[in-house]
Formats: C-alpha cells, structure tokens, sequence
C-alpha cells in the first residue's frame, strides 16, 4: 500500500459486447473491451443502483451493474462517443484526465469525443487505491494495451467491411479508419458494430504508438473535469444526496480507545431538527479502519447534527492512551534514537570506521506529527437495505469500503456498491474508510440513508496522523569533510500500528521511503530504527515517512558541506557521486524495471541549480538559498528553495527551483501542477505543522491552530523542469514534498545562519 | 421570518436563525457549489456574495440575512462561465477543485473593488482562501488573466 514493490499484473482484454453484457445507453451494437485479470464476467451478479455517481459529469447513469462487467474498458457507441472509466480516484492528481487519455492515444480517439465514466469500487479493476503514487505508473502498459487492441479491431472491421487487406487500413487522423490508396474513411462509431464482432487481438498482435506518435502521452492537457469544478457542480462526496437522507455527526471519544462512560442526550434531543441519538461501539484493537465509536446525532440537516452534538453531555472513560503528552513522548523517542536500534542495512562496518576515532560530526532531527486536513472533511452516505449496501464517499479506496463495510455488517464485500465521488481533497487519509463505515452502522440502525458529516475539528482531532519522529545522524569524515562512514537511525509509531496493536518497529514499506538506502558514495553505512509505542492512529500521508527522513537526511548532508567549508551543492554532487545502479532493496521486479540510478538524480540536482542560478549571489544577509534531493516513489527530484529571513525570523519564499525524472509523463501541465502543489504543501510542513497531545487529546482543531500554507506565506513561483525521458513512468503525486523541506531548512540557513533541526519552523523562532 | 434573495430569487426561512447561510444554501436549497471546509470562517471554501462582497457563509447565521442579497457560484454559473472562471480554466487552475469555488467568489469580490490587483492586492484579497492542494500561484495567473479580460 505504501511501498514501492507494486508491480502491474498482467491483464486479459476481452471483448463483451459478444455477450451482450451491456445494455442501456451501450446499445446491443456498442463496441466495449473490458480488460480484467481473469475472466470474471460470468461472475457478475450486482443490481441495483447506477454503476456510476450520477452527479459525475460523463456518467451514464442507465448502465445498469446488474448487466455490466466493470472492469477497466472502452466502449465506443454508434455515435462515435467513447467511453472509459477512470477507475482511481481523483482528488487533484488528474487521474480523470491523464489516464483516459493514454488509452484515447493509442486507441487514436478523438479527445474531444472522450466521455470519463467513474468506476465504481470492484477488485476487477486491480488496485484502486489510490495513494502511492501509483495510478499511471501501475496502468500505463495496461491502459495503452487497453486503446491497441480497440484501435486493431476497428481497423479490422473497417478492412472486412470494405473487403481490402488489414494492412492497407489505418487508424488515422483521428477518430476514423482511412484507406489510403481508395481514400475511404469511415467513423469509428459507424464502425462500432462490426468491430464488436471482430475477435480480440493477441497481445502479440498489438502494434503499441512509437512514443514520438502519441497524441496526448506526454502533451500537456487541461483537466478534463475543470468546468464543471468551477461552475461548482455536485461532484464532491460532501455534495451527495439521496431521498430520504439522514444526517449524522459523531462525538468521538477524545482519547483512542476511550468509551462512553455516562451520557445525557436530553439538550440535544431539543435541538430543532434532530431526532435521535444512537451511540456506536467502541473498536476491537487493533483500530485498523474501524470506526472510533462515539455517540452519534442523527438530525434532518447537517447544522441541526453539529448543534446537537455540541449539547451532548458524555462522559469519557478515556482508557490507556490518556498518557500520551507530546513533551515527554519526544524525550522518549530522542532517548531511543541515541540507543543502538535494529538494522535496516548495512554496507562495510560503519561502527569500525567510528572506532578510529577520526573527526565525528552527528546531529539530532525531530519532526511532529501531521494531520492531513484536506478541505473536505470525511464524509459518506450509505443506504443499507437488508443485505445490499450502497456507499457515495470520496475515497481513495473504494475496494476498502466495500470490504470494511461488509466486515462490520456481517455481509459479502459484493453486497456493498461504493460509488466513488471527487474528492475534496485526499493525502492518504481518505484511503482509510471508517467515515463510510460509520455511515454504514447508522444507515443499518435507522433504517435509512445516512450521511456522516466530519467537522473540520473532527478530522484533525480524529485523524491518522502522520508519525511524530526522532532521527540521529552519525558520521566520520575524512580530512576533506567527506564522510567516510555514515550511521543514521530513526524512530517513530509505525503504520502497523494501525494493523498491529503489538507492532514497534517502522515497517519495511517505511523503511523504504528514504531510510533503508542512501544515494551517497559512503563506503561504510549502517541504517537503523527504534521502537516507538503508538497512542494515536497512525496513518500515511503524502510522501509518508520520506518526509522527516529526508529531512534529516538531506539537512546533515548540509551540515556536513558547511563543516568541510565547501559549497552546499558542490559537495552534494561530491556525495552523490558520478553516478551508478546502487542496491536498493528494491523486489527483483521493481529493480529490473526501476534500478536506482544515482546519475538520474545528480542529473536532477545539476538542472535545478542551473535553473536558479545557484552560487551567482552570495548566501547570507538575510538571503539564501537551499538543496536538497531524493529518490521516492521511483521518481528523483531536486529541489532549490531560495529563502529571505528578516530580523525577525518571517520567512519568505519567492522562488523554488524544482527539477524532476520521472520516466515519460503521461501529461506534464498536471506534473507541473503536483509539483508546485507539493511546494505548498511542503510549506505548511515546515512552517506551522504540528499535531500534539496532552493527556492523549490532541491540541489542535482547525485553521487557526493548525495552520495551513495561505497564498501570502506560499513560495510566490515554483518552476518545474521535467526530464525527458523514456523509461517508465514514475510516481508524481508525493516525490516533490521529501525535498522541499530540507532544501527550505537549508535556504533559511544560508540566509540566516539558523539551523532547523525540528520542525516546524516556529520552534525555532521563525514563522 | 427571514426573507433573502439568493441567486435573484426571492426566499423565506423561517428554521433555527443560528443555521449559517452556508447550511441554508446546501442542504436546504440543494446549491451545493458553496463548500463546507472549517465552520469558522478560516478557510474561505464556503465564500459567497453578499450585496456584491464576498462574506463567509459558515459564519454568517440566517438571522443575520434579512433583506440581503446573496451570490453563490451557481448564480454566477447561470449565464455561462464569467471571465474569471473562464480564466480559472485558461490557466487550469483546479487540482482537487473544492476550494475553487470559494476562491473564485473571492476573487470576483476582489476585482469588483481592484479590477487591476496588484500582487499585493491578490495576497491581501485572497489571504482568506485556503488551497490545501497548493494552486496559489495558477490563482494569482488566473486573476491577473481575469483582470485583463476585464480591461
């Protein structure tokens, strides 16, 4: 789920029309691939409820799933429509848009013509969960498979119908089949019909687009949702509604684990337009994604459930986690980061070169926890009916939801439909389904559709949060500065926690986000980790533990540079080195396909500072600049991050210098996007984020204590440089947040001679 | 009894007048396009119109709206896009899109008082508005776009 060892599964592409799978608005004639795992469609048996939000613009909202094999496809109707679902989830990654118009590319579609259906949550897809930075890496083989063997069918019907050799007809300009030497073209709607007919090609049979043929791979493209985003259409799960909707919201216990000693529900049960009360149980450890308990207030409006809940008297028996105070659970992790700890990896013997007692620089880092705060709060509607469940949530896991919903219900995961909205918003939070799974318990008691509403204080008390974490950093280095052994070790509550009530040890899916590995030339390096007990859920979010492992990582490279005397950036090429396939403990599938090139990433850096003009203006006074790079989700970014401190430590962020390679792209206006957009998001981190508790409560609660990057403390330009490149596409979404913070922190060092070494910036005296 | 107009039309209310307007708008009248992000008027999701101003909706109670006038993006909408959410999609502004409602409420707001924002008018106008995905600066192109359209 979070690690990088997710490798595309071979996919059948069969042709459904044939068996007339499809009815409604795909007539009987409409042309339709469907590409799953294993041929699955004798085994469809849904019903109900459309197969698609019928609030999502491009729905087709008669395809009825009693009738419909879901699996990732194509339909062209007789009118020349085409159609595909986009089976992730948008949330501002642009997976409606660029992964539809891979297919569009080699099916040779006129994207004008495209019409993007929603998938609903079905394993047929394969994964759908979208986090990971995985949706074009993982589907791109695939989705261009997808649009080659719809291209060849077409092209074959149109070589049958007008009775000339296949080789003559070609897919070409557009939307059409032409045959040159005739001058014969005909529609791919007009030729719909009898391309159902055609046999599915052999994947052997396919002739794949030259990359210098694509159309769309690798052109920048509007997204394809941005009208209606703008015009403010209900697309968003916090937009849905469904007759005779209830709305909830939850008093959840303050502390994890905590139970409902005592309540008294009399004001509330005053509240205009509440109606009931009903409380939820608390969860079995390990809390995984089990909805919190609580007591919840059922009401005829949002409003009405808010002020009803606010009137509600509970007392808590708050359980083991009240212990947890954020000033004595630091000193606790920064204890255990200076105590040897388990080994990761280790390359020659770092411990044998420290005992040559040579100079010896180490440093300690310390990064709080994070709440996702995306700006939608979680929210679900459910419809349970006897044993079938309908779910609209935005989610990054609709398979989750299905199965979560059915755990709890006692019912089969195919007896749950989970309609996948936009969302507002994701981060990794709305890939853990408890909200649906609440809506789902209180559809069940009420016997009617229920909405669950999360307020804004809700989602940042009750979050997963990102891992409060403690590194220490050894090194030894050699007369020039250069290190000649290096020991790092972290400590932090793990995910698995959240799986594991017994797991304290980081994961290896962590340990793989920039722990277990080090793009330095360091001959002798030992990486370790530390126990840490949880008290709050802990979950991913963007980028995960490559955050504060990148941080300190990257930091100590620049302090290592400053106490050598040399140029930050000079001496990081000097640690990258001239470049090679270093091991990574990457699966053999993954390292066959992705080696660690540590040139691509000196590469990176080398763009980067070209574009900022790195070593042109002298640091200091008030004015800096930072680097900082990292491998993560397979793709190698360097950032530049040019900082002004004024005297009284406000910092200003006028330009970042983003320079990335991560294989072909599939649309490169929406990478720049993702990687301007992890500068601001890197911001907040560094600026003001911080998650604490005292006596297993959490302190924050909205916008003004959590405080969140705004347009006047974002960087004002970041420049995204792009790679061209033809190996395979690689993560977007999260690579650009690991970089950005150390290369802030070491910006505002250069600028002010302040040292960051926890995070955030305002415990340090800046803002 | 609370009588507005929203979008043009002429509305009663006679519920609970703490009920903020936001609430009002997106479950009572069904226009969802304004957002739900903080309830405290922090984040700017749920901006709207009031008499041509932009005002937060989560915190202004339905008591406090007699007599007003009020403009939600689906009043905007109503006669195909206005030049700024034309320019919202010439520079594809959106990442997620939940904010961008609110955003573009506030920037109409702004424009009617600054038709040519300088970069400091846009930090100060637009300060109120959070993106989580982090579209500042398509939002200050977008603006600037808008401002020239207008020109």
């Amino acid at each position: 789920m979070i690690t990088d060892e997710k490798i595309e599964n071979e996919f059948r592409i069969e042709n459904v029309s044939r068996r007339n799978f499809l009815q409604g608005a795909l007539s009987a004639s409409a042309f339709v691939l469907c590409i799953g795992k294993s041929p699955l469609l004798a085994k469809v048996a849904r019903s109900g409820a459309p197969t698609v939000v019928p609030m999502t613009p491009g729905s087709v909202p008669t395809i009825d799933s009693s009738a419909f094999h879901p699996g990732v496809f194509l339909g062209i109707q007789t009118d020349g429509t085409v159609l595909i679902v986009a089976h992730r989830t948008e949330m501002g990654n642009g997976v409606r848009t660029s992964l539809p118009r891979i297919v569009a590319d080699e099916l040779d579609a006129d994207w004008a013509r495209v019409k993007v259906i929603q998938g609903d949550g079905d394993e047929r897809y394969g994964s759908q969960d979208t986090d990971g930075s995985h949706s074009v890496r993982e589907f791109f083989d695939t989705l261009r498979e997808a649009g080659a063997t719809a291209r060849l069918m077409l092209v074959r019907a149109a070589a049958q119908q007008w009775g000339v050799p296949e080789a003559q007809c070609v897919a070409d300009p557009v939307h059409v089949v032409t045959h040159k030497s005739s001058n014969r073209t005909v529609g791919y709607g007009e030729l719909a019909a009898l391309a159902a007919k055609q046999p599915v090609p052999k994947k052997e049979e396919l002739k794949l687009k030259a990359p210098s043929e694509w159309r769309y791979i690798g052109k920048p493209a509007p997204g394809y949702d941005v009208s209606e985003v703008c015009s403010g259409k209900p697309l968003f799960g916090m937009d849905v509604k469904v007759d005779g909707m209830l709305y909830a919201a939850i008093a959840h216990p303050p502390v994890l684990g905590g139970k409902v000693k005592s309540l008294d529900d009399s004001a509330t049960l005053k509240v205009k337009g509440v109606k009931q009360t009903i409380p939820i149980d608390p969860f079995t450890p390990p809390h995984h994604f089990q909805p919190l308990g609580g007591v919840a207030v059922i009401a005829d409006n949002t409003w009405s459930a808010f002020k009803g809940r606010n009137q509600l008297k509970i007392e808590w028996d708050n359980g083991a986690h009240a212990v947890y105070n954020s000033e004595s659970y630091k000193k606790e992790l920064q204890e255990t980061a200076k105590q040897p700890g388990k080994v990761v990896h280790s390359i020659g013997d770092a411990d044998a070169e420290f005992g040559k007692g040579g100079k010896i620089l180490e440093a300690e880092y310390y990064a709080p926890h994070l709440a996702h705060a995306s700006m939608e709060p979680p929210v679900a509607v459910a419809d349970v009916r006897s044993d079938k469940v309908t779910v609209w949530s935005p989610t990054q896991n609709p398979q989750g939801v299905q199965e979560e919903v059915a755990k709890k219900l006692g019912i089969k995961k195919e007896d749950v439909t989970c309609h996948v909205t936009f969302l507002g918003g994701g981060f990794g939070r709305k890939s853990k389904p408890d909200y649906a799974v609440e809506a789902a318990v209180l559809s069940k008691k009420t016997g009617k559709p229920v909405k669950v509403v999360w307020s804004r204080e809700d989602d940042i008390k009750f979050d997963y949060f990102h891992s409060v974490a403690a590194m220490y950093i050894k090194a030894a280095v050699d007369d020039k500065g250069m290190p000649k052994a290096w020991l790092q070790r972290s400590v932090f509550p793990s995910i698995s926690s959240t799986f594991d009530k017994d797991a304290v040890y980081g994961s290896d899916g962590e340990m793989s986000l920039g722990w277990n590995v080090i793009p330095f030339d360091v001959p002798n390096f030992r990486s370790e980790n530390g126990k840490a007990v949880n008290h709050v859920r802990i979950g991913w979010l963007r980028s995960v533990a490559n955050i504060y492992h990148a941080f300190a990582v990257q930091s100590f490279a620049n302090e290592l540079a400053y106490a050598a005397g040399r140029d930050p950036y000079d001496y990081l090429l000097a640690l990258i080195g001239s470049g090679k396939v270093i091991e990574a403990k990457q699966s053999p599938e993954v390292a066959a396909k992705y080696p660690y090139d540590t040139a691509r990433l000196r590469h990176v850096a080398e763009l980067a500072a070209q574009k900022a003009n790195w070593g042109k203006k002298k640091s200091g006074n008030g004015w800096g600049m930072g680097i900082a790079v990292h491998r993560s989700f397979l793709t190698y970014v360097a950032t530049v991050v040019e900082a002004e401190v004024d005297s009284d430590g406000v910092v200003r962020i006028p330009n970042v210098y983003t320079a990335i390679d991560a294989g072909i792209v599939a649309n490169p206006d929406m990478v720049r996007s993702q990687f301007q957009g992890a500068a601001v998001f890197g911001t907040s981190i560094a600026r003001t984020g911080q998650i604490t508790a005292t006596n297993g409560v959490i302190d924050q609660s909205n916008f003004h204590d959590y405080q969140v990057a705004r347009m006047n403390d974002a960087p004002v330009h970041v420049d995204v440089q792009i790679v061209e490149s033809t190996a395979p596409p690689a993560g977007v979404g999260e690579p650009g947040v690991p970089p950005f913070v150390p290369a802030l922190c070491n910006a505002i060092y250069a600028a002010s001679g302040k040292r960051v070494r926890e995070l955030p910036l305002i415990k340090n005296g800046l803002a | 009894m609370v009588h507005l107009k929203v979008n043009g039309s002429a509305q009663t209310f006679d519920g609970d007048p703490e009920m903020p307007l936001l609430w009002y708008l997106r479950d009572i009248l069904g226009m969802t396009g304004t957002k739900f992000g903080c309830g405290m008027a922090l984040c700017g999701a749920c901006t709207v119109l009031q008499n041509g101003k932009a005002i937060r909706s989560c915190s202004t109670q339905m008591g406090k709206v007699d007599g007003v006038e009020i403009t939600t993006i689906e009043g905007i909408s109503a006669k195909g896009p206005h030049a700024v959410q034309k320019a919202w999609a010439e520079v594809n502004v959106p990442q997620c899109g939940y904010c961008q409602t609110g955003q573009i409420m506030q920037a109409i707001s702004l424009l009617s008082t600054k038709p040519h924002p300088t970069d400091a008018d846009i930090d100060d106008g637009m300060a109120g508005n959070i993106c989580r995905c982090g579209t500042y600066e398509r939002i200050r192109a977008a603006i600037k776009e808008a401002a020239k359209e207008r020109a």
